[in-house]
């Protein structure tokens, strides 16, 4: 798995608004950095534009290997039973033998048994486990995670730990948004409250 | 791109989506009559323009489904971050709604003709011009569903930008029923906006994803 992920004097600007500047960051294969930081520091807007939905306001962003997202929202069709929903994006990324892909990822989350249920019909943690083995199932290199652990229980978050662990044992790279703390060994911490524009 | 396809012409039909573009067309269709009176002269001669008017109405009812429920859901993130075009993906939104809005349109109008007492030529006509309008109307829908995402009232204001940009295909396709170049006119203004619809659509999206 060939993945890196290098940001450089970083700034990003919304609705008018210096939301933050000069992030720097790079990591390697197997890296992970964990975006800390208040309610509406830019963590979430710092993901989207790493993922290229929007252009940087300054520095430049580098990115090698394929992305995979974990947002707000799961992207899986409520009315399509969970297996389904998970092999339509799982066939989209391309890689060989999606149904066993969808099964192992689905396994890893400890949702095997419910991959005949509607989506719609899955509690929020579960939804979101289900987001998770999306990710999973995609193979990228790079995993950018936005608060992935909203919704989850103990059991669920040291899931979602192992499953980052895994990732960065195969070369993986993992980027982090939250504010819940996460067990993720070696991580680096990037507080985006420390870069904050100074008030004028 | 296949996938993408089925999905959207599975949901485009899921929840009795085919039904109710035939039950609103056959209402329009039904209101010309009670409105104008039981003159079958007159009935037959309007009919055409009837089926027509009945068919932009109809496109509107879809409308809020196509983009806005993607858009929220994150799928056009979920797509944008595996390197797809918005552009393309627009293009493919557009197929599939066509495939999954002029079956239904195209039968409904059969049985309007059946209502308005068209003749078989006044039929075939009408029919050929809803095949040929039909991917500019579907294109139209889509790009408005774009623009209007997110918005509250979006079906009101989804029916102020469509129907004005729709008048080229109301006035060529009824136009059409006469014979003369209206067929033609048609197609022109169809493929004009099958090619610039989903620029525009792709461009709203992304402004919906920041």
């Amino acid at each position: 798995m060939i993945a890196s992920l290098a940001l450089s004097d970083v700034a990003c600007r919304r609705g008018g608004r210096l939301l933050f500047a000069g992030v720097s960051l790079s990591l390697g294969a197997g890296g992970a950095a964990l975006i800390s930081g208040p309610n509406g520091c830019g963590k979430s807007s710092l993901l989207r534009l790493v993922a290229g939905f929007a252009r940087s306001f300054a520095g430049t962003i580098s990115v090698t290997g394929r992305v995979a997202l974990l947002g707000e929202a799961s992207a899986l069709d409520g009315d399509r039973r969970l297996a389904s929903a998970l092999l339509f994006w799982a066939r989209l990324d391309g890689l060989p033998d999606p149904p066993a892909r969808v099964a192992d990822a689905l396994a890893a989350v400890a949702l095997d048994t419910l991959g005949d249920v509607p989506v719609r019909l899955l509690s929020t943690g579960q939804r979101r486990r289900a987001a998770l083995a999306r990710v999973i199932a995609g193979g990228a290199g790079l995993w950018l995670l936005d608060e992935p652990a909203t919704g989850l229980d103990v059991a669920s978050i040291a899931l979602l730990e192992q499953a980052i662990a895994r990732h960065r044992a195969a070369g993986g790279v993992v980027l982090v948004a939250t504010h819940q703390p996460l067990d993720v060994s070696g991580a680096l911490t990037l507080d985006l409250f420390a870069h904050q524009p100074v008030a004028a | 791109m296949i996938a993408l396809i089925l999905r959207d012409v599975r949901r485009g039909y899921a929840g009795g989506g085919a039904t109710l573009t035939i039950g609103f067309f056959l209402l329009v269709a039904i209101l010309f009559p009670f409105a104008i009176g039981p003159d079958a002269a007159l009935l037959a001669r309007v009919g055409g323009g009837v089926i027509w008017a009945a068919a932009l109405l109809a496109a509107l009812l879809p409308v809020e489904r196509l983009v806005g429920p993607d858009l929220e859901a994150g799928v056009f993130d979920q797509l944008a971050v595996r390197g797809q075009s918005l552009a393309v993906v627009a293009a493919v939104k557009m197929v599939a709604h066509w495939l999954a809005f002029a079956p239904p349109v195209m039968a409904a109008a059969l049985l309007s003709a059946g209502l308005l007492g068209l003749d078989a030529r006044t039929l075939v006509a009408v029919e050929a011009g809803l095949a040929i309008g039909t991917p500019g109307l579907a294109a139209l829908a889509v790009a408005t569903g774009a623009l209007t995402a997110g918005l509250r009232g979006a079906g009101a204001i989804a029916g102020l930008v469509l129907l004005p940009l729709a008048i080229p295909l109301l006035i060529f396709g009824a136009g059409s029923i006469t014979g003369g170049e209206g067929l033609k006119l048609l197609a022109a203004v169809s493929l004009l906006l099958l090619a610039g619809a989903p620029f525009v659509a792709a461009a709203a999206i992304r402004a919906g994803m920041e």
